[in-house]
C-alpha cells in the first residue's frame, strides 16, 4: 500500500509540475539563480584559497651560513630544523649551487660577472629556505633559529644571518590580510546563502499559495496530509533536480572561458578546477538544490495543512 | 444520523450565523435546507464537515461529537460524506477522470478499482465523452455532474449539496436534482441547501427553513415558505 501511495504521489507531483508550466519555470529559474550563487561561491572560494596559497608559498625564512661552515654542521642543523613541528619544508642550497644560481640570474649582467671572475674564492655562502605549515608560525621558527641552543649547540657560530626580521613587517601584513580575506569570504558566503535561500523559499511559497484552493479541495475530499503534501514535495525535488542540472551546464562554458582567458588574472584555471572537482561540485549543487526545493515546499505547504 | 444540539455560531464581534439550532437528520432522508442568503445554511453545512467550530452546542455524527475528532479521524469522517458545492470545487489541473480518481486514491482504493469504477460513474452522470477534459473545458452543468460523480464515487453515507444549482440554468438544475433524487432512492442520505423555490417544489421531501441563523420551520413533504 505504501509503495502504491508513493507511486501515486510521484506521478501526481510530476503531472502537477508538467501542467503548471509557467509556475514551474519561475521556480526553476529562482532555484537556478540560488544554485548559481552557491556555485559562484565555490569557485570564488577556490580562487581565494589558491591566491592565498600562492602568497603563502612566497613567504619563507632564509638562513645564510658563514663561509667556512662544514657540510656536517649544516646537515646536523638541517636535521634538527626538520624536527620542528611547525616546519613544512626545508630547502638547502650549497655554496656552489648558490654561485651557479647567481650567475644564471645575472647572465646578461656582464660587469657583475666580470667582478665575480676577479675573486679567487666563492664569495657566496650556503643557505637554507624554511617554509612553515602556517604563516603565523614563522615567528616561532625565527625564534628557534635565533637561539644559540634550541636546534644545535652554538648555532650562532655557523649562522651568518636570518632574513626574518627584514621581512617581518611584510609577513605580518600578509598574515593579517589572509585572515581578513578568509573572514570576509566566509561572511559574504553566509550572507549570499541566506539571501538566496529566503529568495527561493518565498518563490516556492508563492507557487504553493496559488494552489491554496486546490489544497483545500483535496482536504475536503478526504485526502490525508501525506497525500496532499507529497506531490508538492515531489515538485520540490523536480525543481531542485532540473535547476541543479541547468546550473552545472551553465557553469561549463563560463568555467571554460575563465580557464582559457582569465587564468593569469585569477591565479587558478577555473575550468581545470571544475573538471577535477566535478563530482564534488555535482554533489553540493544537487544536494543544495534538492534540499532547498523540498524544504521550501515543506515549510510553505505546512501553513495550508493546519 | 446527524444531531445538532443547541448549536450557535457567532462570528466576532457580533455576527450571529447560527442560534440555538436543534436538528435531527435520519439515515436515508432527503432534507432540503432553505432560506435567504445569510440565513445560516452554509454555516450549518460547515458544522457537519467540521470546517468550522460552533461557539456553543454540539454536532453529532451518529454517536461521535464531530468537533472532538482528531485530524486523522476527521479525514475518515470526510470520506463518509460526499460534498457538492455551488462553485464545484474541482481540481482545475486534473482531468475529469483524475478528479474522481484522486478521491478514490485518497480513500485508499486500488488501481484496478479506480480503472473500473471511474468510467462507470462518469457514464452514470453522462460524462463518458468528457473523460479526459479539464474542468475549464466543461460547461457549468457538466462541472456539477462531475462534482456529483466525485462525491458519490466512494459510496458515502451522506451527500451534502451546498447550493449545487446556484450557478446553473433550469435544464441543468433539473438534471442535477434528478441525479440527487436517484442517489437518495438508492439509500444515501442527501442534505441539500438552496433558495431555489422551483427545486424545492419538485423534490417534495422534508424542508427545513432557516432565517437569521434559526430554524423557523421543519416540514415533512414541505414547501418553500418564507
Amino acid at each position: 500500500m505504501a509503495t502504491i501511495g508513493l507511486k501515486r504521489i510521484i506521478r501526481s507531483g510530476w503531472v502537477g509540475f508538467s501542467r503548471n508550466g509557467i509556475i514551474s519555470f519561475a521556480s526553476i529559474l529562482v532555484v537556478t539563480i540560488t544554485l548559481s550563487v552557491i556555485a559562484g561561491i565555490i569557485f570564488s572560494q577556490a580562487i581565494l584559497a589558491s591566491s592565498l596559497n600562492e602568497i603563502k608559498n612566497r613567504v619563507d625564512i632564509t638562513v645564510y651560513f658563514k663561509l667556512n661552515t662544514s657540510e656536517t654542521e649544516i646537515s646536523n642543523f638541517q636535521s634538527a630544523l626538520e624536527q620542528l613541528p611547525e616546519v613544512a619544508k626545508v630547502n638547502f642550497v650549497s655554496a656552489e649551487q648558490s654561485l651557479q644560481n647567481f650567475k644564471e640570474k645575472h647572465a646578461n649582467d656582464y660587469l657583475t660577472l666580470q667582478a665575480l671572475e676577479e675573486l679567487d674564492d666563492n664569495p657566496l655562502g650556503a643557505y637554507m629556505t624554511v617554509k612553515a605549515l602556517e604563516a603565523t608560525q614563522y615567528e616561532s621558527i625565527a625564534k628557534s633559529l635565533g637561539s644559540n641552543s634550541v636546534l644545535i649547540k652554538n648555532s650562532a657560530d655557523i649562522i651568518d644571518k636570518i632574513n626574518y626580521n627584514q621581512n617581518k613587517a611584510v609577513i605580518d601584513r600578509l598574515i593579517s590580510l589572509m585572515g581578513g580575506a578568509k573572514k570576509l569570504g566566509f561572511l559574504l558566503t553566509l550572507l549570499l546563502m541566506i539571501v538566496s535561500i529566503i529568495f527561493t523559499y518565498n518563490t516556492i511559497r508563492l507557487t504553493i499559495f496559488f494552489s491554496k484552493e486546490e489544497i483545500g479541495i483535496m482536504r475536503l475530499v478526504g485526502a490525508g496530509g501525506f497525500y496532499v503534501r507529497g506531490p508538492f514535495l515531489v515538485q520540490g525535488v523536480i525543481y531542485g533536480f532540473i535547476s541543479s542540472l541547468v546550473t552545472l551546464i551553465i557553469f561549463l562554458p563560463i568555467a571554460y572561458w575563465l580557464g582559457k582567458d582569465m587564468t593569469g588574472f585569477l591565479g587558478l584555471n577555473v575550468f581545470d578546477y571544475y573538471l577535477a572537482n566535478f563530482w564534488q561540485i555535482c554533489l553540493i549543487i544537487f544536494g543544495s538544490g534538492i534540499i532547498l526545493g523540498v524544504f521550501s515546499s515543506f515549510l510553505a505547504i505546512n501553513k495550508y495543512l493546519k | 444520523m446527524i444531531y445538532f444540539n443547541n448549536v450557535s455560531k457567532i462570528y466576532q464581534p457580533d455576527s450571529v450565523a447560527l442560534e440555538d439550532v436543534n436538528l435531527t437528520i435520519s439515515a436515508g432522508e432527503f432534507v432540503s435546507i432553505v432560506g435567504h442568503s445569510g440565513a445560516g445554511k452554509t454555516t450549518l453545512v460547515k458544522m457537519i464537515l467540521a470546517e468550522d467550530k460552533p461557539t456553543s452546542g454540539t454536532v453529532f455524527f451518529e454517536s461521535v461529537d464531530i468537533h472532538d475528532l482528531r485530524n486523522k479521524d476527521l479525514i475518515n469522517l470526510r470520506r463518509r460524506i460526499g460534498m457538492v458545492f455551488q462553485d464545484f470545487k474541482l481540481l482545475s489541473n486534473k482531468t475529469a477522470y483524475e478528479n474522481i480518481a484522486f478521491a478514490m486514491e485518497a480513500a485508499g482504493k486500488t488501481d484496478e478499482e479506480i480503472a473500473s469504477d471511474v468510467p462507470h460513474v462518469l457514464e452514470l452522470v453522462d460524462l463518458s465523452n468528457k473523460i479526459m477534459h479539464f474542468p475549464d473545458q466543461m460547461s457549468g452543468g457538466e462541472k456539477q455532474r462531475l462534482a456529483i460523480a466525485r462525491a458519490i464515487i466512494n459510496q458515502p453515507e451522506i451527500i451534502i449539496a451546498d447550493e449545487p444549482t446556484g450557478n446553473l440554468d433550469p435544464v441543468n438544475t433539473y438534471e442535477i436534482i434528478q441525479i440527487l433524487k436517484k442517489i437518495n432512492d438508492l439509500g444515501t442520505t442527501v442534505i441539500l441547501t438552496t433558495h431555489n423555490k422551483g427545486v424545492i417544489e419538485s423534490i417534495k421531501k422534508r424542508v427545513v427553513t432557516m432565517d437569521k441563523g434559526k430554524v423557523v420551520r421543519d416540514d415533512k413533504d414541505g414547501k418553500y415558505v418564507i
